[in-house]
């Protein structure tokens, strides 16, 4: 019996290597595919390979050598940061209300967050659009984290809570005891209890913010604000012979690498937050 | 100050779940009153700004859909009520937009529900690398989709790709079937792992003493999972489905991308954007805006008639 059960044990982990290996594998080819194409040179760029024949970086020197890519990328750099830090200052503080506070409106709040994260957003685009270029936030940095903050909120205001439901609470009550009013006891006792969930949130706000397109690519029509996504869809080669291909993955892989820096770093926090603030709602 | 001393004397450890519970009637109500201060100041930041800029907004494209406004002809702006909604319910581009758009949602999200199951189910019970499975499909969620979707075009671009070097150099993004493949293809990639995540927090939920002793009883795998885990984790499907559904719905970056709409693949949010953005029609794309919106409400609310009371907004907060 155990020795069947040891061959069972065996087989079951081979098996599991396989299937692992199937989910590693398909998570990785596309990514795998563009760094590849960015390290090609433009002689083989078309070479329809996988893997490069001829490794170069010249991609990457032609991309840093335009400011269309580098004013894209600090745009980029500070949209998201901003809007992050904006969202989960104003998510943290509703949220802390929601899970702790009793107070009329409340479900009103989470109803409106909740059909916010279902809205459509392009059907924010058209007016957004009229009344940015009337208001001249127009292709201006707030004109986009001004959206950002709005489609993140519910996102950070669902993950905050949940988080702050596992918080105990006993710790806010005994300073509350001391004499703590409830605006110390959040900020002296809970704060910082809480920092792991901010902290998680903080990293999905932001892909979701570096992530956008539809509000970049309406609500931009120059450098001054174009964030990455559309920089890279407005890319064309440095003549009209040249294939952009190459510098679009270079600059793809660059702004790639933030988002598996989280991953690989972040994996658990990722996953306990998405699923937290999804499901418990 | 004053409730604070009431706490002192009066609650007790058991009820340290609860909000601020004193138990004098004057000292209550002055506490109530200082805690729905406190809530509605924390909450009025956010409260403001989501509706700053989805409230007026909206109100506003209801008031664009119904003018002429053109912004290549300003002064010929007019009022004209229904004639926008007229125009674009006729028009067969916009049926068409339709059709694509809900061909697209329904077979991704289908197939992400399949895909996603089988995905959790591994992240779930993986017996080695559980780690590696979750870090590594965690990178299509996070992989911004333009980046993703520049890798699959390029991957099907004749000469230049590996796919369309392995599988013949027909060029399948020219033609609407093809391309809509592809353009479905990318979304499922890049979507399954987050439905895969939300239904692993439903199978955390599956008791495995439960599944053991149905083990023990003789049911099969695939009768545990249709008898015992699908139920408990109906709640959790329900959430993944309504969250890509109306996703799946917005369908824009990967079009933009793969097909920029052209062959008659255009989603009804590319079709929007390019009536807007490309023909600077603010009638016709808010009366699309306003339409999408209708369409998108009466898909949550066909969802949530289905949650009954395990919808995410009818759980309030506070009370666990």
């Amino acid at each position: 019996m155990a020795g069947i059960g040891g061959a069972d044990t065996t087989g079951k982990k081979v098996g599991w290597g396989l299937l692992n290996t199937v989910v590693v594998i398909y998570a990785l080819i596309p990514v795998l595919w563009i760094v590849s194409l960015s390290f090609k040179s433009s002689k083989t760029l078309a070479d329809g390979n996988f893997i490069p024949r001829e490794w170069s970086l010249e991609n990457y020197q032609n991309i840093f050598s335009t400011s269309e890519f580098t004013r894209a990328l600090v745009n980029s750099i500070g949209i998201a940061i901003i809007a992050t830090a904006i969202a989960v200052v104003f998510g943290t503080m509703a949220a802390y209300a929601i899970a702790r506070l009793d107070f009329p409106g409340k479900n009103l709040l989470v109803g409106v967050s909740l059909l916010i994260a279902m809205f459509p957003q392009v059907s924010l685009v058209s007016p957004l659009f009229e009344i940015e270029r009337s208001l001249g936030l127009f292709d201006t940095w707030p004109g986009l984290i001004l959206p950002y903050i709005t489609f993140a909120l519910p996102l950070a205001i669902y993950t905050l809570s949940a988080f702050f439901r596992e918080i105990p609470w006993e710790l806010e009550k005994a300073a509350k005891m001391d004499g703590a009013t409830p605006g110390q006891a959040f900020r002296r006792v809970i704060a910082p209890l809480a920092a792991p969930g901010v902290f998680t949130t903080a990293i999905l706000v932001f892909i979701f913010c570096w992530n956008d397109f539809l509000f970049a690519i309406s609500l931009t029509s120059t450098e001054q604000s174009r964030t990455v996504p559309v920089a890279l869809s407005f890319f064309t080669g440095s003549s009209q012979f040249e294939d952009p291909a190459g510098s679009i993955a270079a600059a793809a892989v660059v702004i790639t690498i933030p988002i598996i820096l989280f991953v690989l770093f972040f994996q658990r926090r990722i996953v306990a937050g998405l699923t937290s603030g999804a499901v418990k709602g | 100050m004053s409730h604070a001393t009431t706490e002192d004397t009066g609650t007790s450890d058991l009820t340290a779940a609860q909000p601020v519970a004193p138990k004098k009637k004057a000292a209550l109500s002055e506490g109530k009153k200082a805690e729905r201060r406190l809530g509605w100041l924390l909450c009025a930041p956010a409260a403001l700004t989501m509706i700053a800029v989805t409230g007026w907004p909206i109100l506003y494209s209801i008031l664009l859909s119904m003018q002429r406004f053109d912004l290549k002809f300003p002064d010929r702006t007019e009022w004209i009520w229904f004639d926008n909604y007229v125009t674009v319910l006729s028009s067969p581009y916009w049926w068409d937009a339709v059709w694509v758009t809900v061909l697209l949602t329904v077979v991704t999200v289908a197939v992400e529900l399949v895909l996603g199951m089988a995905l959790a189910l591994i992240m779930h019970r993986a017996l080695v690398g559980r780690g590696i499975v979750r870090t590594t499909s965690l990178i299509p969620y996070g992989i911004v989709t333009v980046v993703a979707a520049f890798s699959w075009r390029f991957a099907w671009t004749p000469g230049t790709g590996y796919l369309s070097e392995a599988l013949g150099s027909e060029p399948v993004l020219t033609e609407k079937i093809p391309a809509l493949m592809v353009v479905g293809l990318a979304e499922i990639w890049k979507t399954t792992p987050f439905m895969a995540l939300l239904l692993m927090a439903g199978l955390a939920l599956v008791p495995d003493d439960l599944l053991k002793a149905a083990a023990m009883d003789g049911a099969s795998a695939w009768q545990r999972f249709i008898k015992i885990t699908v139920p408990i984790m109906k709640p959790a499907i329900l959430v993944a489905l309504l969250f890509r559904t109306l996703d799946a719905f917005r369908i824009f970056d990967n079009l933009f991308v793969l097909t920029a709409g052209s062959q008659g693949t255009s989603s009804v949010s590319m079709l929007t954007y390019n009536n807007l953005i490309k023909g600077l029609n603010l009638g016709i794309g808010s009366t699309m805006s306003v339409l999408i919106f209708l369409m998108v409400a009466l898909i949550a609310f066909v969802f949530i008639k289905l949650f009954g009371t395990a919808a995410p907004g009818s759980d309030d907060g506070g009370k666990r």
